[in-house]
């Protein structure tokens, strides 16, 4: 007979939420929901889900061979996905060839990084980290560069908001009106690059749509104008971030579990409750 | 009369390539605006690549092209595009007057509006007749009041002429007909011109002012007695083309035999 282990409610779990690490974590989870939510509501228009998904696969070699060099691992993580955005940037003009293209590289870094999680055997709970995320595992010093991407993600997005959503909905037109699509396309990619090497720290490389797409699909499905969206998809963000954080005090279990199945929850409420014009 | 002189879309002896290919050359032409042209051709011949000179986003390889007395990057903000492929899915999302605001501030960064945009939004959606759906998402909208949109988009920056890649292609004869129609409004209630790439001049024909026409590697223009001729279409489109004249004073041409 399997004992199934039981979860129960742990009794200092307030003692545990006040914490100094559970304050890092909730620091810097919120810190990448707002990034990852603002960020995300271009993810949809500009149909990049998939590149969001590659540059986090692309970052995963980077996390690895900084856990192998004994470097930071943002720094690892951040090398890999921008170089990762401008080589997508500088070589797909067409979708299609960009989609093929990504997911030829995808693959080929994916093994890469199994191979420097290979040589680097003693790390094997770090990589789970990196494919899963460990939001409560957040250092100060990676406060510090959340905060800067932070700062360089608002600044990208307040300055070129307007142009990323023109060349997003009529790039056709937008470059006969002489905006350069293609540097613009650039731009945003390093920014995506930014935002993915934080959510990769809060939910993993295999769970960086949970952040990244889900909220601005579920901010889409409730209102049409596009500010409200996105400041709607920072606070479905931020709000599972939060309620992970403290159901992950409350059980004992790993925040990334709870940050999803919130996520999801939302998605799920949304799409069966949407007003018909949605 | 320096003004009037200006007025016009004007090509001197341009030829256009693409690569290493002319696409066609010997292109010289003077077209009054506000007008009501269309360009012919058979596919490849380069009608979008004449379109995409006078915007500005292809060089020509020899010549000169003029937009209204200026190059045409200059002359970008007096011109509004509607490109074939006008509906990107992203746009879904967005609602007809967030996508008709853009076509003003898109191509602005920051956040600074100008005066008076709201109200430029209103007679523009009110003048493509969409007038009651500005709170729809584009998703919601058939192809023909995407189309309208996208023209709506294109009215925003105020252009004289509308340039339209096949506008007609995908449209059903009744909204064929409206699309003409509302080209011919724009032309006679706010003077903007328009210079429509089609492969069937009937919808328009009532409306046109002059035919550009690609033919042999090479782009003239006439006014529409002229370029409405049996022999010219037959050659054209290489295959036997009648034109008929009813009583009426309608005019339209018909395919009537197969090509050799």
């Amino acid at each position: 007979m399997i004992e199934l282990p039981t979860v129960t409610v742990q009794e200092n779990w307030l003692e545990i939420l006040t914490a100094d690490f559970m304050r890092q974590a909730f620091i810097g989870g919120i810190i990448t929901a707002v990034a990852a939510g603002a960020i995300g509501y271009f993810v949809i228009l500009r149909q990049q889900a998939f590149a969001s998904h590659a540059l986090a696969h692309i970052g995963f070699p980077g996390a690895t061979a900084a856990i192998l060099l004994g470097i930071p691992i943002t720094l690892g993580m951040v090398t890999f996905t921008v170089v990762g955005a401008i080589a997508m940037a500088l070589t797909g003009n067409r979708l299609n060839d960009r989609d093929i293209a990504t997911g030829t590289i995808l693959a080929f870094a994916t093994g890469l990084g199994l191979l420097f999680s290979n040589i680097a055997s003693t790390a094997a709970a770090n990589v789970q980290n990196v494919l899963f995320g460990n939001l409560l595992a957040t250092t100060t010093s990676q406060l510090i560069s959340f905060a800067v991407f932070l700062f360089l993600i608002c600044l990208t997005i307040a300055i070129c908001y307007r142009p990323l959503l023109f060349t997003s909905i009529s790039p056709e037109v937008a470059r006969a009106r002489g905006l350069h699509t293609g540097r613009l396309n650039l731009i945003f990619l390093v920014t995506l690059a930014l935002t993915i090497t934080m959510a990769v720290q809060v939910v993993g490389v295999l769970l960086v749509f949970a952040l990244i797409v889900t909220p601005p699909a579920t901010a889409l499905l409730l209102t049409a104008r596009s500010l409200p969206a996105l400041f709607l998809s920072i606070g479905i963000g931020t709000f599972a971030v939060i309620g992970g954080l403290v159901l992950s005090a409350l059980f004992n279990l790993p925040p990334t579990f709870f940050i999803v199945s919130i996520t999801t929850l939302l998605w799920v409420i949304a799409t069966i409750t949407r007003p018909q014009n949605a | 009369m320096t003004s009037s002189a200006a007025a016009t879309i004007a090509l001197t002896d341009v030829a256009a390539r693409r690569g290493n290919t002319t696409i066609w050359d010997q292109g010289s032409f003077d077209i009054p605006q506000p007008s009501i042209t269309a360009v012919i051709g058979p596919n490849g011949s380069g009608k979008s690549t004449l379109l995409h000179l006078l915007l500005g986003l292809l060089e020509p390889y020899s010549g000169t092209v003029e937009v209204f007395g200026s190059e045409p990057r200059e002359a970008s903000e007096q011109l509004g595009f509607v490109p074939q492929s006008y509906h990107v899915p992203g746009s879904d999302y967005l609602t007809v007057l967030e996508y008709v605001r853009l076509g003003k501030i898109g191509n602005q960064f920051f956040w600074r509006s100008p005066k008076g945009m709201d109200q430029q939004v209103a007679d523009a959606i009110e003048a493509v007749g969409l007038a009651g759906y500005e709170r729809r998402r584009l998703r919601h909208l058939s192809g023909g009041e995407q189309q309208r949109a996208a023209i709506a988009q294109s009215l925003m920056n105020q252009p004289k002429t509308l340039l339209m890649d096949e506008p007609f292609a995908s449209l059903d004869v009744r909204h064929q007909q409206r699309l003409a129609e509302l080209i011919h409004g724009l032309r006679m209630d706010h003077s903007i011109g328009s210079l429509v790439v089609v492969h069937d001049l009937n919808p328009i024909l009532p409306y046109l002012d002059g035919v550009i026409y690609l033919l042999d590697g090479h782009a003239h223009y006439a006014p529409t007695s002229e370029a409405v001729d049996e022999d010219l279409l037959t050659h054209l489109y290489g295959c036997p083309v009648q034109v008929t004249r009813t009583a009426q004073g309608d005019i339209f041409t018909r395919v009537t035999g197969h090509a050799p």
